[in-house]
């Protein structure tokens, strides 16, 4: 008698342990090795998009907030920098540093939940709850400044909601004192751990070509070997005044742009990123924060397309205005989005296990993608 | 112990489950319920937390809440499960690790059974654990569960070769695979143990040592895998497979699945304990032997039994909240390609030092 | 590196005036309209070309028009009749540098365009959400679903300016 075979379908999702939220992987199992993934999304659709065409401009802010929850501030920068190029508003110096302080620290507590979160889908519990204790600081700082801690609303188009509290600056500095050490100390806890590269070394490798072909952005790209970060080749706000480097897989343990690279990019992006801060806390100049902000938002009738480096990597905003008070239409670029198709290329051939390992390396947040 | 009891109530059957019965009642149990506690405290002690803290005084019956949380939870069964063998898993999961404890000396005084069989009956009993996760794995109908079931039996049954060729050199060594025997030779000192040599004196002694404490490590990481522990937990690894083969489980049915888990955990520490590190044999002398208090004896050695076998149930926790986890390939790569040859290795050389 | 009206220029010279218009008299960024029937060629001449190299597609956005006839229903509904229903692209060049905005307007009776997902990957997904939210059919899509809406959403296209809201989905009532 023939022994008969057949595939076995998996459902990964929506509720699993690993896919970061609300995420439906359609895994196509030939035993444990991958033959497919079909990613099924949309369990978080909230109409982001619709809702801006009911709102004003202003009003779509606390809306940004809410797609990528782990990275809020810099939602909020994404989107008031669009619709300031658009109506042509120059802000206060003071108002670039503080969204450039924000806006770093935002990348530093995402790389946190993305290294911390994909030690734990590898297995390793304990990395995980010490970046998260590092990362309440940081949310302390936020709540200092604006009295929230996860979706914060600070980003004003023309300005932010509040000054900094008056302790804030040194905070930070202590806080980026505390934090190098950690740094290191996760290193040598997770990072270069054998049993760590064993699992993620080799493993989903993207080649440069198809990472650009698919549009891939941010560290994910970086992790790839190339050397595109738009902080460097597109400054945008006052980046260009900052001495940073711009790290790049160099596929130390296996091959590049494999899923160790794209975990490593993000390790090293924290550090760049305190440099950024320490450099901006030694400029920052006194000023008022709300004098830019216009009495009403009307940008003229056109439209703009434009794009910051989000933790996760491209984050655009295609605003279409009317000339009236509410934007005809805003389409969001999520990172997250589009680095999920690559799903299926980089998971064939790769055993379950490798499938947890290569979806917590893209770094993805389940609200940017389905907005 | 046996035979205490048998003076007591005069009936040979129930006297012999009654002492079948103990070590689950006096030790088990409370173990289990310290176990998981302890394991909390560890790891909140690592992870720079506090772990539980608001069940009775500084959390200390958390495990007592929990054990009640579950016994009121509802036994579902999922509703295309076999039922039979879905009910079953668990009782022989359970009967499977507890049945270990029949041959471990816990001290001078008591031991479930003198078997002369002792070790071999120790790793024969324990595959009943491969035929219980297999059950419930197939049983619950759930694809995780199913590849859980599957990855935990290949992992066990591979761990098993190299951890029989480790007992296999000592075997080879004491002459007996009465663990009872086992222990008494590694009296008196430490150095008496096996880990550095056990009671062979002059240049073989000295030739044992190495090979013995490559041997321990085999043996400790065969039974970290055979016992399911980061970083081999992959039938059960939560990030992949939910809880593996026993997500559909709930209610005392988990609890018993829990018990087991932590059973085995002490019992594989027990036995590296009894092999290597002299069981209950205390490291230098005796209380009871300085003050002739013979009675004081059996229960230091209880003491030291305990000792160990926790010391090494922590190195066990210290692991798991330390390591990441393999993947199920580099796991199975690691024992064919590596501690099998390396076991085999050691236990030729072992056998050509016990012929000087 | 290009400036828009430069490859604007080279896309008109290349596939002629009628095909191709230039808008720049609005805020924000230009964008050059390209006619649905020369996208795909001006699709592949962008990505292959030797002055254009256009890599990476960042953004593929539907955009509701609206510029039909407008009427109401019995409800006091709006209904849009005629107009177009428009894709943007936003393209970029890792290797020269340079972006631009191009613009294909299609009916709204009928809005096909050519798939470029086989230039572009990544054009994919983004496809997907386009047809979701729009009902623009992609031809030549391999796998043209929808994407953040449920697969047996039949109420039409969200996000198009004229969308009404359906009373219930499976028995559950929508507007809350």
């Amino acid at each position: 008698m023939a022994i008969k075979t057949e595939e076995m379908v998996l459902n990964m999702g929506p509720q699993h342990p690993s896919t970061h939220g609300v995420l439906r992987l359609e895994l196509k199992l030939d035993g444990e090795l991958i033959t497919g993934v079909t990613p099924h999304i949309g369990y978080l659709h909230r109409c982001f998009e619709k809702h801006c065409e009911a709102m004003t401009y202003p009003q779509v802010v606390p809306y940004t907030d809410r797609m990528d929850y782990l990275a809020a501030m810099y939602n909020n920068f994404g989107y008031v920098t669009a619709v300031e190029k658009l109506m042509g508003i120059e802000v206060p110096e003071r108002v670039e540093y503080i969204r450039i302080i924000m806006g770093e620290l935002q990348r530093i507590a995402s790389h946190m939940v993305a290294v911390g979160t994909y030690g734990l889908d590898i297995g390793a519990f304990t990395p995980f709850l010490y970046l998260f204790r590092d990362r309440e600081k940081i949310l302390s700082l936020f709540e200092k400044t604006c009295g929230a801690r996860l979706l914060y609303n600070y980003m004003w188009i023309g300005g932010v909601s509040h000054d900094l509290h008056p302790d804030f600056l040194r905070l930070t500095k202590e806080f980026i004192d505390y934090f190098r050490p950690n740094i290191k100390e996760l290193n040598n806890l997770l990072t270069f751990n054998k049993i760590f590269i064993e699992r993620t070394a080799n493993v989903g490798i993207l080649p440069a070509d198809v990472a650009v072909n698919y549009g891939m952005t941010g560290p994910n790209l970086r992790a790839s070997g190339i050397k595109y970060d738009l902080r460097k080749d597109e400054p945008y706000s006052i980046y260009d005044r900052f001495d940073f480097d711009v790290p790049i897989g160099d596929g130390r343990h296996g091959t590049i742009g494999d899923c160790w690279d794209r975990y490593y990019m993000r390790v090293l992006e924290m550090e760049e990123s305190l440099k950024i801060i320490e450099q901006a806390i030694e400029q920052i100049p006194d000023g008022d924060v709300h004098s830019a902000i216009p009495k009403r938002i009307k940008p003229p009738a056109g439209s703009i397309y434009h794009r910051v480096e989000n933790p996760r990597g491209e984050l655009g905003y295609f605003i279409i205005s009317d000339g009236s008070l509410n934007p005809f239409r805003v389409k969001v670029r999520p990172p997250s989005f589009v680095s999920l198709e690559l799903m299926d290329e980089l998971c064939k051939g790769h055993l379950v296990a490798d499938v947890v390992a290569i979806l917590g390396s893209i770094d993805i947040v389940l609200g940017e993608v389905d907005r | 112990m046996y035979d205490i009891i048998l003076d007591f109530t005069g009936n040979e059957i129930l006297s012999m489950f009654i002492s079948a019965a103990l070590p689950l009642f006096m030790f088990i149990l409370p173990f289990a319920l310290v176990a998981v506690l302890a394991e909390r405290k560890v790891s909140a002690f690592m992870q720079d937390r506090l772990g539980p803290t608001r069940v009775g005084p500084k959390g200390l019956l958390q495990t007592v809440a929990d054990i009640l949380k579950l016994f009121q939870k509802e036994d579902i069964v999922a509703s295309n499960a076999d039922k039979k063998l879905f009910n079953l898993a668990p009782i022989l999961v359970f009967a499977g690790s507890f049945a270990v404890f029949a041959a471990i000396p816990f001290s001078g005084a008591y031991i479930g059974t003198f078997a002369d069989v002792g070790i071999f009956f120790v790793v024969a009993i324990s595959s009943l654990v491969v035929a219980g996760i297999l059950m419930a794995g197939w049983a619950s109908n759930n694809k995780y569960s199913l590849l859980g079931a599957v990855r935990s039996a290949a992992q066990i049954i591979s761990y098993e070769i190299p951890t029989a060729l480790v007992i296999l050199s000592l075997v080879m060594l004491a002459g007996t695979l009465n663990l009872y025997e086992l222990t008494e030779m590694q009296t008196e000192y430490f150095w008496n143990w096996y880990i550095f040599g056990g009671p062979a004196t002059g240049i073989q002694k000295i030739l044992l040592i190495p090979f013995m404490i490559v041997g321990f490590i085999i043996l400790y990481i065969s039974t970290l895998a055979e016992v399911n522990r980061t970083p081999f937990d992959i039938p059960e690894a939560e990030s992949e497979l939910v809880a593996g083969y026993h997500t559909e489980y709930s209610g005392m049915k988990f609890a018993i699945f829990f018990l087991a888990e932590y059973a085995n955990m002490f019992a594989v520490s027990a036995i590296v304990a009894t092999l290597f590190f002299g069981g209950f044999q205390s490291p230098f002398g005796y209380l009871g032997d300085l003050f002739g208090v013979e009675w004081l004896i059996p229960i230091e050695q209880f003491g030291w039994f305990t000792v160990k076998g926790l010391f090494f149930v922590f190195v066990q926790m210290w692991l798991r909240w330390t390591l990441p986890r393999l993947r199920v390939d580099q796991l199975m790569t690691m024992c064919w390609k590596y501690m099998i040859p390396y076991a085999f290795v050691n236990l030729i050389i072992i056998g050509i030092i016990s012929l000087i | 590196m290009k400036t828009p009206e430069e490859i604007f220029e080279l896309l008109k010279n290349k596939f002629g005036e009628e095909h191709i218009t230039f808008t720049n008299d609005q805020a924000g960024d230009p964008y050059v309209t390209v006619a649905p029937e020369k996208f795909r060629a001006a699709a592949v001449y962008l990505s292959r070309d030797a002055e254009m190299k256009f890599d990476s597609l960042m953004l593929l956005s539907g955009v509701d028009d609206a510029n039909g006839e407008k009427s109401k229903d019995e409800n006091e509904n709006e209904i849009i009749t005629g107009g177009t229903l428009s894709v943007y692209y936003n393209l970029f060049s890792l290797e020269l540098r340079h972006k631009v905005t191009v613009r294909v307007s299609v009916p709204r009776e009928n809005p096909e365009i050519e798939s470029i997902t086989d230039i572009w990957r990544t054009a994919d997904w983004h496809e997907r959400e386009a047809y979701d939210m729009f009902g623009i059919i992609f031809k030549n899509h391999p796998d043209l679903r929808r994407i953040l809406m449920p697969y047996d959403w039949d109420a039409g296209y969200p996000l198009r300016k004229d969308y009404q809201n359906p009373e219930f989905y499976h028995g559950m009532k929508v507007p809350y």
